[in-house]
């Protein structure tokens, strides 16, 4: 069972959370004007990496925030976790950044 | 006297105890501190099983959990008997009752031995050869066959009737195994003040220093030492010994299962104990001391009864007491057999011979047993062995420089040990993700990088030398408790006056000389595994280590092959010739040792299941009489039967009464949530289809909400309570799905918007009061609202009072007649309740469940949301497109809707479906074709979502998505059923007041 | 017209039956009013001071001053609890002082019911449903948070070393108070 940080709340067992899906997908501005492909793209496309992705989680059982977490696909190392609205954190050279 | 192998003084177990237990119905006699397997050498019993395929007799090998043969079943009856338990694990107590496994008629003679006859046919992937032919066998012989051999041991017959919990716990270093190398991490790491965790999955903490007779430690015996330093971690307060606790998975961020076995060792344990505990560990750090098993060698017929592995001999007769024997050979590939013989020759077992597979064994050992006058043969190997139920010769011979084996003699002995050396246990540090590295000059794969924060202390990362596993056991956990954050870990060097065994040892099958399809030379004693079957799968193309597992069941027992892996991985890489870390190595999965159903179950079992969810009204409910039906965690009355009703009377009843008089029905478990603040309408009208902005205070409005996919998600009435206000509800089932939905949208697309959400679910009784009486019913009880036609018409909502309490009186219909749902503060739910059914006395006030409920909703064609949707159904399939507010630029879902496929004519739609005959009642889930007559598969139209027997019709009614639907109304389908083709024509989805007039009294 | 006074806890009926140990005692707390605040930071303080007590700031903390407590539940969220009051009143005195501001409150006096557990094994009884580490370190006095026990979600708070406030939604709280009691069951 994950350990997730939540920025408000601190590290908490996974049992708490929901996951959200791959973050950074924001919803366009004006529907209306994207094409069929794209919107087509934006609904069904994820990158779905072996490595470091970011994800939406929910603290669904804490301070019901949603939030986003860069975690290893691969070891499930979390190298950060910054709340919904925040850029992508950017990590240190060997792509673990500065937390286990 | 508690046997006639037991030694008369010597070890740790108390003969002053004996214990009398029964083993295939025979009593036996052991003592205090025996286990099942030490017991019953002690009586001269070394046969305990029959082999899974050949049922060839077997004998205990080890002393520990890597036991591959000593399966027994424990239990004297039927609900407490649990199968394939190792002998070598089990403590004995007073009146125990253990039975072998896999045979029939006894243990001595068993008939499914003559499956050895068969031999040649059961070779490796014989599943897949044999029963591949004819087709029609499959079902009628080979799977009964098949399932009836299959499996080991018998399942126990009647529900487990002990307690098993379950409880999270938090340490700062979890230190798994209690040995020399766990022990002195335990007092390294807790001497720095952190929280210390130390199990070992033995009754007895120790591990190896429980049979260590001449080593010293710090001038002490090993087990004066022991016992001290135990003492010593009991005295600290920030230490919690785990004894009888198995780490058998490790999950991520060092999340790890703890098995605690409490009563099993008990006779009449204190029944308020639980059986077992599951201890779900968080560590912050985890020290591996896991410690090495003892490898085998193979060779052939190397699975009688008598043979063992040298250090399991040495356990049984420094820890325990006991003689495995009378004459031992020894075969070994390394220097710690010695030590073993050595200690055996001293507690009365004579030593025949050393046969040696190495060419010049040397150093203190060799020097000490030949002082000790036991004869070496060097360079010498085991080519077979005799003895139907017990070994009585071996047959040894030379190896040659050029590898070829010469017969050279037989010797008599009823005791055969074999050690090929010792193989770190990494399964816990595999499961953890790290990355194993092979070791050439130990032959062993050793802890490489890690994943989670972890360290591996002592024999379990190849560390054999008593002084130096003690020094770094200290490192370790001191290592651990610094990484935690604890400063001040003293650095302690241990001084040990003993000497090492060196690590020397062999991996695959010796040398034999024997033809490999002739010889048996056993690799996985469990799964009956030889070196022909892997020689037979790799000459039939498989070489992946994983294949060959799977090919042959090598390592796939329940031991998982702790003591066969790296012998069939050697035999692998001798066979290909290919070095044995390019061969690869399998996957270590939890759990180490085989865990109990219940222990994962733990408190889940019967009323603690599943959280029973139930409303204020339910007590009352049960009281009527009422059948309940689970909706999601909900119970809800189904239907209310008077005596001698079926559910279709009750149903047929409580329909009339709701249309012709009134009716009562508890609809607190739909979702409901307040949407608050200066935003709520504009927050509104992008997550619901329908425009809200015109929506006044005080009325209510049937709201769709889509996916950002388009397609319906949910469904349900809101109303406006305030301009900054709205009260939402959604289906029973659809609660937190919404609820997260739209905090998702506000948290994270609209962050802007001053709206916020709030689950009252649970804060509001919901009694739906239905029919043309309704509001006679209410109009007495309500304070400060008029329930009247004209200042309150149909899809409205007013505050006030009813019998005195608050409420949100909602005029809302699910059924097509007059009706309101009055929303009341949870507490108060049951007493208003039996105030308006006393008030609809006089009316005739029917309480209905959610039976009458869907059918009145269906008479009158208002979908159910995952009845008639079902995630591919959009707003128009289901007659919804009504709901879409055309002018809205936007919504959640509507840019979904303009795709082709969302708009294609041939998209399923809702129809009503009348039976021609109309006495019929459709499935729910029948599919709906053209013509029944076509060939199989029939192209299929659509299907019934939902079908009833009307009473207010007198017919039965039906709901259908059906391609192309609406353009076929008035035309006939068919739903070909196992009876035969049911002939249906389609309507339009409304069956009852279709212009609504009994809602506008 | 009948006043209707009679208020029901769904755990009257438990815990009319409940055998308890010294080591971990369970109880029902008296109902209470019960008001879910949330709002933008300018409506914090004003909610603070109308109700009496600030609303915590600190993540997962409640402050308490007389029969009124403020449990911080979210960035933006804080429930508001006020022992013999009366909810509507409640309601209506702090939506007065909050006029002008961007906020939401809600009367969630009967969403919940709530339990004590106290006792040397509280914590140990706790960890048979809820994964946080109880030690008074992580967990200290003045905490609270929503987690989960068992298949429920509550809200944990601690008002001593040796007591814990359990609140929750009232159709989840026999479930959780027999999943409480079954762990005591061990010291029964
Ligand atoms: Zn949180």
């Amino acid at each position: 069972m994950l350990l997730i940080p939540c920025p408000h709340c601190g590290p908490r067992a996974e049992l708490e959370f929901s996951y959200g899906g791959e973050a950074h997908i924001a919803r366009p501005v004006d529907p209306a004007s994207i094409d069929d492909d794209s919107w087509v793209t934006f609904l069904y496309e994820r990158s779905n990496p072996r490595g470091v992705h970011a994800e939406r989680w929910r603290h669904l059982h804490g301070c019901g925030r949603f939030f986003n977490v860069l975690r290893d696909t691969v070891s499930d190392t979390i190298a950060a976790s910054y709340p919904a609205g925040q850029p992508r954190p950017a990590l240190s050279p060997d792509g673990k950044g500065t937390k286990r | 006297m508690s046997g006639r192998f037991r030694a008369p003084s010597g070890g740790r177990v108390d003969r002053a105890k004996p214990v009398r237990f029964s083993f295939d119905g025979q009593s036996y006699q052991g003592v205090a501190g025996d286990t099942l397997a030490s017991a019953l050498l002690a009586n001269g019993v070394h046969l305990v099983g029959r082999s899974f395929k050949y049922h060839r007799p077997r004998g205990i090998v080890t002393a520990g959990s890597d036991e591959p043969n000593a399966l027994v079943g424990v239990g004297a009856d039927d609900a407490h008997y649990t199968p394939n338990m190792r002998a070598t694990q089990i403590e004995i107590y007073e009146g125990l009752v253990a039975e072998s496994q896999n045979r029939w008629p006894s243990l001595r003679f068993d008939v499914g031995a003559i499956n050895e006859a068969f031999a040649p046919f059961l070779s490796a992937g014989f599943y897949y050869k044999t029963f591949m032919w004819p087709p029609a066998a499959w079902k009628r012989i080979y799977e009964p066959l098949i399932r009836r051999a299959a499996g080991l041991g018998r399942a126990p017959a009647k529900p487990d009737p002990d307690r098993y919990t379950q409880v999270y716990a938090h340490c700062d270093v979890l230190v798994i195994g209690a040995g020399p190398a766990g022990m002195a991490a335990a007092l390294a790491a807790s001497a720095t003040g952190a929280r210390v965790f130390l199990c070992d999955e033995q009754a007895e903490m120790g591990g190896s220093l429980l049979s260590e007779k001449t080593a010293m430690i710090e001038g002490q015996s090993a087990g004066d030492w022991t016992a001290g330093a135990l003492a010593g971690l009991a005295a600290r307060a920030n230490v919690t010994l785990m004894p009888r606790t198995t780490a058998f998975g490790w999950y991520p961020h060092n999340f790890l299962g703890l098995c605690e076995r409490i009563t099993d060792h008990l006779a009449g344990a204190d029944p308020k104990l639980p059986r077992e505990r599951l201890w779900q560990v968080r560590a912050t750090e985890v020290v591996l001391a896991t410690g090495a098993l003892e490898r085998p060698l193979v060779f052939p017929d190397n699975d009688r009864p008598g043979i063992m592995m040298a250090e399991a001999a040495r356990i049984y007769a420094n820890r325990f007491g006991v003689l495995p024997g009378n004459t031992a050979v020894i075969f070994t590939a390394c220097d710690s057999a010695y030590r073993a013989a050595l200690d055996l020759k001293s507690a009365g077992v004579a030593v025949a011979a050393i046969a040696d597979l190495r060419a010049a064994p040397g150093g203190v050992w060799v020097d000490r047993a030949r002082a000790a006058g036991m004869e070496v043969r060097e360079a010498t190997v085991v080519t077979g062995t005799t003895g139907r139920l017990r070994i009585d010769s071996v047959n040894l011979g030379k190896l040659g420089p050029d590898g070829r084996v010469s017969a050279s003699e037989t010797i008599a002995c009823d005791l055969l040990l074999t050690s090929g050396g010792f193989t770190p246990s990494v399964h816990l540090f595999s499961q953890s993700r790290g990355k194993l590295v092979y070791d050439e000059a130990l032959r062993a794969f050793l802890p490489g990088t890690s994943v989670e924060r972890e360290r591996s202390v002592g024999a379990c990362r190849g560390i054999f030398d008593l002084e130096a596993v003690l020094n770094d056991g200290t490192a370790g956990g001191s290592g651990a408790a610094e990484a935690v954050g604890f400063a001040g870990a003293a650095g302690r060097a241990f001084a040990v006056d003993g000497d090492s065994v060196g690590s020397d040892g062999f991996i695959g099958v010796t040398p034999h000389g024997g033809d490999p399809s002739r010889t048996r030379a056993w690799i996985d004693f469990q799964n009956d595994v030889t070196e022909n079957d892997v020689k037979l799968a790799i000459r039939e193309g498989f070489r992946s280590i994983e294949h060959v597992k799977r090919y042959t069941t090598t390592g796939m027992a329940t031991d998982q092959g702790k003591t066969s892996n790296m012998n069939a991985l050697g035999l692998v890489s001798q066979t290909l010739k290919r070095p044995l870390p390019q061969v690869g190595l399998t996957t270590f999965r939890p759990p180490y040792t085989p865990t109990t159903f219940g222990v994962f179950a733990g408190q889940s079992r019967g009323d603690l299941f599943d959280p029973v969810r139930k409303t204020p009204v339910h007590d009352w409910a049960v009281a009527q009489g009422a059948v309940f039906e689970n909706v999601s965690l909900w119970k809800r009355a189904h239907y209310f039967p008077k005596p001698g009703e079926d559910m279709h009377a009750a149903v047929v009843r409580e329909c009339r009464a709701t249309r012709q008089a009134v009716g009562i029905f508890d609809a607190t478990t739909l979702g409901k949530i307040e949407v608050v603040g200066k935003d709520a309408a504009e927050l509104m009208n992008r997550i619901y289809t329908n425009s809200w902005a015109t929506l006044e205070p005080g009325r209510i409005r049937y709201g769709v909400i889509l996916g950002e996919n388009g397609f319906v998600m949910d469904d349900g009435v809101v109303g406006r309570m305030a301009p900054d206000r709205f009260h939402i509800t959604t289906t029973t089932g659809g609660a937190s799905r919404v609820l997260t939905m739209m905090e998702d949208y506000v948290q994270t697309e609209w962050p802007n918007l001053d709206v916020w959400l709030t689950s009252t679910t649970e804060e509001w009784a919901v009694i739906s009061v239905q029919g043309p009486l309704s509001r006679k019913v209410l109009e007495p009880l309500v304070e400060g609202i008029d329930l009247s036609r004209a200042s309150m018409p149909h899809m409205s909502v007013r505050e006030g009072k009813i019998c005195g309490v608050p409420t949100r009186l909602f005029r809302v219909s699910f059924t097509g007649e007059l009706g309101f749902e009055v929303n009341v503060p949870a507490g108060y739910g049951r007493a208003v309740w039996e105030a308006i059914v006393a008030a609809g006395h006089a009316y005739g006030i029917t309480p209905y469940g959610t039976e009458t409920m869907h059918v009145l909703r269906a008479e009158k064609g208002f979908i159910v949301v995952g009845q008639e949707t079902d995630g591919t159904v959009t707003p128009d399939d289901c007659g919804l497109g009504w709901t879409i507010g055309k002018a809205k630029k936007d919504f959640v879902g509507k840019r979904s809707l303009a795709r082709p496929a969302m708009m294609a004519g041939d998209r399923k739609q809702l129809v009503g479906l009348l039976t021609v005959d109309p006495k019929t009642v459709l499935e729910v889930g029948a599919q709906v074709v053209a013509d029944p007559n076509q060939p199989i598969p029939m192209i299929m139209l659509g299907h019934v979502t939902s079908s009833y027997w009307s009473a207010t019709l007198n017919r039965s009614i039906a709901l259908a998505l059906v391609r192309g639907g609406r353009t076929r109304i008035g035309t006939r389908l068919s739903v070909p059923m196992p009876d035969g083709p049911i002939a249906v024509e389609l309507v339009e989805p409304i069956f009852y007041d279709p212009k609504g007039a009994r809602l506008d009294v | 017209m009948s006043d209707l006074a009679i208020r029901e806890n769904s755990l009257g009926r438990l815990a009319s039956v409940i055998r308890n140990i010294p080591s971990a005692t369970l109880a029902v707390l008296p109902d209470t009013a019960k008001l879910l605040f949330r709002g933008r930071p300018a409506a914090v303080d004003v909610a603070g001071r109308a109700f009496g007590v600030a609303m915590p700031q600190e993540a997962c903390r409640f402050s308490a001053r007389g029969g009124r407590t403020a449990y911080w539940c979210g960035p933006d969220e804080w429930l508001l609890q006020a022992g013999g009051e009366a909810s509507a009143a409640l309601f209506a005195s702090l939506d007065a002082a909050l006029a002008g501001q961007s906020y939401s409150l809600v009367d969630v006096s009967h969403r919940s019911d709530a339990i004590t557990l106290s006792g040397p094994e509280a914590a140990y009884i706790l960890n048979h449903g809820c994964p946080l580490d109880l030690s008074l370190q992580t967990f200290p006095v003045g905490m609270c948070t929503r987690t989960i026990f068992g298949k429920a979600t509550i809200m944990l708070s601690r008002p001593a070393p040796e007591l814990f406030h359990i609140d929750v939604w009232r159709s989840f709280a026999s479930y959780v108070w027999q999943l409480l009691e079954e762990a005591c069951g061990e010291f029964a």
